[in-house]
């Protein structure tokens, strides 16, 4: 057990420690900071003078020693926008996002399991198929046209649902359907496969053999050792998709969380809110990953015995 | 039931029988490939052909249409049926590069990490994990954004974006094929490690790469026309199915048409490679890492 917790403490430092590396390089590819960061506008004495204070005027090397120590005492700079720190910037879209990602793991929870538990139950029937081309398309269609489709349909046709926002209640459910679409699929997918091979096993024979009602057999023995593995993929899929979701959706409804921040500031080249916001992302991917990890070992006597 | 547990030797479907949809997603994939092909051959207008006099008319079927422009014009009286497959054509090529930079960087590093034991296999399976932990999408914005929308870029994201898959599969492959009794007799044949690698390994992984390529194809595909979506994949006037979509959504309530024919095709795309992928792994019998 243990040496498995520090495995995978261990794999989150250096995780985390890469994608530091990762957005350091990514801006200085391109060319001086201080050119990048600061733009046109600027004297040659005032140039001089920020890149002596910025510490460019030394090596690659120590350069990149300087962004570490900054990035552990939270330093990371001003939005070149509002010229508040980034941390502030990104810390008020927070809640935000964090809403829309429980409203979408919520219904991706809801629908997926028991999907997922019907396709792996009725699998050579219609039933399961028809699950299993659901899962399909999920997969098939991106999220921005399941939003743009949505948009034109309920808001532009119908008129039923409010497009900028989230103010309301009705403001959440196109958000959340778009982006639970690929969440839907992966979850589904991965419930099945699991029932699958839960249902096969032999102490499930034994509950039948005993005289255990199906639902019982299903419910307690099958998805009680199945919730494991679909829990961890909860974790560990779930956050990295629903962060590449966000990305999308939010810029599309103007939902006023991190995800469309960081497009907006791609796309006008605030790059301190962007390097800030991949990395705060990063962070949360990479922590709920760790606990991912730590709780399926908890979980799992398999993991939790045979490692110590 | 009792057959099913375990996993590796759950019944599949029988080989080679392939089923109406798959027809249907095959015969879809060949036509969206041909018609991207042959665009600038079979219409009779250019991407870039503006004709102020008719903007936004409406495809066929619908009043106001104008003759030849069988999906409608856009705000700039652009034809959309040539837009759309002149961006089907970018979007295809762009796949094709990005998923073969996929395959060389990550195929190589898997056979590196097969056949070289020891620190060497970590530290290449500790980037897999480190690709995997790291939402792609947002690293690809932070690249694109600061090193500008080229399409040198964002063929090396696209590139970036799948190769930990090739190389999980490729050394798992590896390793497994290295236990195999013909592998050993070519070692005790004397056979060198980068013979045994091209003669004895590398025919093995082409089924299970074939596969994984083209289900990346679609992954790529989605990535490429989102990026080009929020505006930084491909910049106009350079149509791209993804960047029609971002941009027509101005039009949306008048002239749904400029969003909804690329949007077709894209979803058209995705699908019916992914069930070419599907296909091709039942025929091949391969198992890849779909849990």
């Amino acid at each position: 057990m243990i040496p498995y917790v520090t495995r995978i403490l261990v794999k989150s430092v250096v995780t985390l420690f890469a994608i530091a590396t990762v957005t350091f390089i990514a801006t200085r590819l391109s060319g001086n900071p201080i050119d990048t960061f600061l733009g046109d506008g600027l004297t040659t004495e005032g140039r001089a003078e920020l890149i002596r204070y910025f510490q460019l005027d030394g090596s690659l090397w120590q350069q990149y020693l300087a962004f570490l120590r900054g990035a552990l005492s939270g330093e990371f700079g001003l939005s070149f926008v509002d010229r508040r720190p980034v941390t502030e910037v990104v810390g008020d879209r927070l809640w935000a996002s964090g809403q829309l990602l429980l409203a979408s793991v919520g219904l991706t929870v809801a629908l997926s399991i028991p999907l997922g538990i019907l396709a792996a139950l009725y699998r050579r029937s219609w039933v399961g198929s028809a699950v299993m081309m659901l899962a399909f398309t999920g997969y098939a269609v991106p999220s921005f046209i399941l939003s743009i489709v949505m948009i034109l349909v309920f808001s532009y046709w119908l008129n039923w649902l409010p497009v900028v926002g989230n103010a309301t209640f009705a403001h959440f459910i196109m958000p959340t359907i778009a982006m639970s679409g690929v969440l839907i699929a992966a979850l589904t997918r991965f419930t099945r496969n699991a029932m699958l091979d839960v249902l096969g096993q032999d102490f499930i024979r034994t509950a039948r053999a005993k005289g255990l009602r199906e639902a019982r057999v299903v419910l307690r023995h099958g998805l009680g050792n199945a919730g494991v593995t679909v829990i961890s993929v909860i974790g560990l899929q779930v956050a990295g998709l629903a962060a590449a979701g966000s990305v999308v959706v939010e810029s599309i409804f103007s939902w006023p969380g991190i995800g469309q921040l960081l497009v907006n500031a791609a796309l006008i080249r605030d790059y301190p809110v962007l390097q800030f916001g991949v990395i705060t992302v990063a962070v949360a991917v990479v922590i709920i990953n760790a606990v991912t990890d730590l709780s399926y070992a908890l979980a799992d006597p398999r993991i939790r015995l045979a490692r110590s | 039931m009792a057959i099913l547990a375990d996993p590796m030797t759950r019944p599949r479907r029988k080989t080679g029988r392939t089923d109406f949809i798959q027809k249907i997603a095959i015969g879809l994939a060949v036509l969206l490939v041909a018609l991207a092909v042959f665009a600038p051959v079979i219409l009779p207008f250019g991407p870039l052909d503006q004709s102020l006099l008719s903007r936004l008319r409406p495809p066929l079927g619908f009043e106001r249409y104008l003759s030849g422009h069988f999906a409608g014009t856009d705000e700039l009286g652009r034809d959309v049926l040539a837009r759309a497959l002149h961006g089907l054509r970018l979007t295809l090529m762009l796949a094709f590069a990005g998923a073969l930079i996929g395959l060389v960087i990550g195929g190589t590093l898997g056979l590196i990490a097969g056949l070289r034991r020891g620190w060497v296999e970590d530290a290449i399976m500790s980037l897999v994990d480190m690709q995997i932990a790291i939402p792609f999408t947002l690293v690809a914005l932070l690249i694109l954004s600061l090193l500008g929308s080229s399409l040198t870029v964002l063929v090396m994201v696209l590139g970036i974006a799948g190769w930990e898959q090739y190389a999980r599969i490729v050394r798992a492959e590896v390793r497994r094929l290295s236990a195999l009794p013909f592998i050993e007799a070519a070692w005790t044949a004397g056979a060198g490690p980068i013979y045994a690698a091209w003669r004895h390994v590398l025919p093995n992984l082409v089924s299970p790469l074939v596969v994984q390529f083209t289900l990346a194809l679609s992954n790529i595909v989605i990535l490429e026309s989102t990026l080009s979506f929020l505006g930084l994949g491909v910049q106009p006037p350079q149509p791209s199915l993804g960047s029609m979509v971002g941009l027509g959504r101005d039009y949306m309530p008048t002239a749904p048409w400029i969003v909804l024919t690329p949007a077709v095709l894209i979803v058209a795309l995705t699908f019916s490679v992914q069930i070419l992928g599907d296909w091709l792994r039942d025929r091949a019998d391969v198992r890849l890492h779909d849990r």
